[in-house]
């Protein structure tokens, strides 16, 4: 099914901020919220009451219901459009599709999207793993024992069947990942990894380990959506969105249509339409990666490489910065920051770095069209966006 | 495995293959009007939407598509039986279901294996459907 109407070149990304990241022991979830959006919004160069919309999506730690109502509480903004996504680590995608949609429709003028937990200290590490058992089927799933890594390892293995990905291909996806992470200042991860660190690292669910899942970490991210026209009159540098799309089509793995085609097709075909780009039109992107075989797959489903070819991709280093096509340019959420949906909004967040330029050694040669893809529940649902730095 | 680990939980859609259970069969959604077969039990056929629908007896035969030795389980519950296998089968009618695959030599299991239900004990009568590897040729 087709729509009549399009985003392209609708609204910008006029502020971007992230929390303290790490051990943050002293902050609450909400308190880290706070942070990233206080940054978001100076680095726009707007003030707090500019703010008319806040979009926000779920937490594990915090126990509240309303989550976007007690956000804007505790921010003391009342806002006129106000929702909570939970569509697992799509939501920062979802969440600017539709703030996309609201401002393009004139129901809001600036939107905050705003995520974050304190999965590192507000709970104990048992506590982390469990809560997130519940994405398994609560009658057909959770009775086997299932876990969240178990899920993926049951898809990194048919994708190794299928088409004979490595362990090794596996371990190159978050050696990658570390090396970017030691160039942003704000990664929780400091120290190079080795493949052999990766390879034995202690074994979850084969065939990944400790060192194939993501971070469990304290850390909220924010960035700001206005329109256009607006965007121009800001204080920052506005990177705008080209195109967006989503697919969703199975929440627990036992549904999914494939263990090896997703979503991300679809959803990619969607944003690139919109935005009249194709693969080769990128010159960054952000995948997420909350297991080292999702960015194999997102890359073979976003068109970047031919199916079953994800693997070599990274072992061959056209993921790195200099490469091909850098991956992750942060430290992803392998390396980065992984804390609920903030894990892939910290996407976005870099790909607006990369678009305004000057990151230093991090600076990807000539970035002028990123793709941010973010993915819920076992490759569920999906959203992908292009952004650009130039309103092409 | 057993009786410390988790009872199955009945609601009003899945009633009918948690009973099917505790006889030792495994029941499968089939759509009347469709002829399709899906798993997960619900009100309405996924594939056409008919809500006239019936609940059959699978052969409790299928074959691995993927599985994973998990070594860190989830659950406090779990964390006595690992290493274990969790595994998605094709039955032969067509569904996908999640199992364990049980047995002396479940952890040899690879993918296009054969497998036959068995039920597990999980206590005050009910059982869980389980898998284990079929001998050769079944």
């Amino acid at each position: 099914m087709t729509v009549s109407s399009t985003l392209k070149n609708k609204v910008a990304i006029v502020g971007v901020g992230e929390s303290d990241i790490g051990r943050v022991p002293n902050m609450t979830g909400l308190g880290l919220n706070a942070q990233a959006a206080k940054r978001a919004i100076e680095d726009a160069g707007l003030n707090v009451s500019d703010i008319d919309g806040v979009m926000t999506a779920y937490s594990f730690t915090e126990p509240y219901f309303m989550l976007g109502s007690v956000l804007c509480e505790y921010l003391g903004i009342k806002p006129r459009l106000n929702a909570s996504m939970v569509v697992g680590g799509a939501s920062p995608a979802v969440m600017l599709h539709h703030a996309a949609m609201a401002i393009a429709a004139g129901q809001a003028n600036t939107i905050l999207i705003c995520a974050g937990e304190n999965r590192a200290t507000g709970q104990s590490r048992d506590a982390a793993i469990a809560s997130l058992t519940a994405v398994g089927h609560p009658y057909f799933e959770q009775p086997y024992g299932t876990s969240i890594p178990g899920f993926y390892a049951m898809i990194a293995l048919r994708h190794m069947h299928e088409y004979g990905t490595t362990r090794e291909q596996l371990a190159h996806v978050s050696v990658n990942t570390r090396a970017h992470a030691l160039l942003h200042p704000n990664a929780h991860m400091k120290k190079p990894l080795t493949l052999d660190d990766v390879i034995a690292a202690k074994p979850i669910a084969d065939p990944l380990g400790m060192l194939d899942c993501c971070l469990i970490s304290d850390a909220g991210g924010a960035f700001i959506v206005t329109s256009a026209e607006r965007a121009r009159d800001l204080a920052s540098k506005p990177v705008f969105l080209q195109g967006i799309g989503e697919h969703h089509t199975h929440e627990h793995l036992m549904c999914a249509p494939s263990l090896t085609q997703f979503g991300a097709a679809e959803s990619g075909r969607q944003a690139y339409d919109m935005a009249g780009l194709g693969p080769k039109d990128i010159h960054v992107a952000e995948l997420y990666d909350c297991f080292s075989i999702v960015p194999i797959i997102e890359l073979e489903e976003l068109g970047f490489c031919e199916p079953g070819e994800g693997g070599q991709f990274f072992e061959e280093g056209h993921a790195r910065i200099g490469g091909k096509l850098p991956v992750n340019t942060h430290g992803g959420m392998l390396s980065h920051a992984h804390a609920g949906a903030a894990g892939g909004l910290f996407g976005f967040i870099e790909a607006v770095r990369q678009l305004r330029g000057g990151l230093g050694a991090r600076q990807v040669e000539g970035a002028e069209v990123a793709l941010v893809h973010n993915e819920g529940g076992i490759l569920s649902s999906h959203c992908t966006a292009i952004l650009a730095n130039d309103k092409g | 495995m057993s009786h410390d680990l988790p009872r199955p939980i009945v609601n009003a859609d899945s009633q009918p293959y948690w009973d099917g259970a505790r006889e030792s069969k495994l029941l499968i959604r089939k759509c009347k009007a469709c002829s399709a077969f899906h798993f997960m039990p619900r009100h309405v056929c996924p594939d056409c939407w008919s809500t006239d629908l019936e609940w059959v007896e699978s052969a409790g035969k299928g074959s691995v598509h993927s599985f994973s030795i998990i070594r860190r389980a989830s659950l406090d519950a779990y964390s006595a039986r690992t290493p274990y296998v969790t595994a998605l089968i094709d039955l032969d009618e067509g569904p996908r279901m999640v199992t364990n695959i049980v047995g002396d030599d479940a952890l040899s299991v690879a993918i296009g294996d054969r497998v036959t239900v068995v039920f597990e004990d999980r206590g005050d009568g009910a059982l869980l459907p389980q898998f284990q590897r079929a001998a050769a040729g079944a």
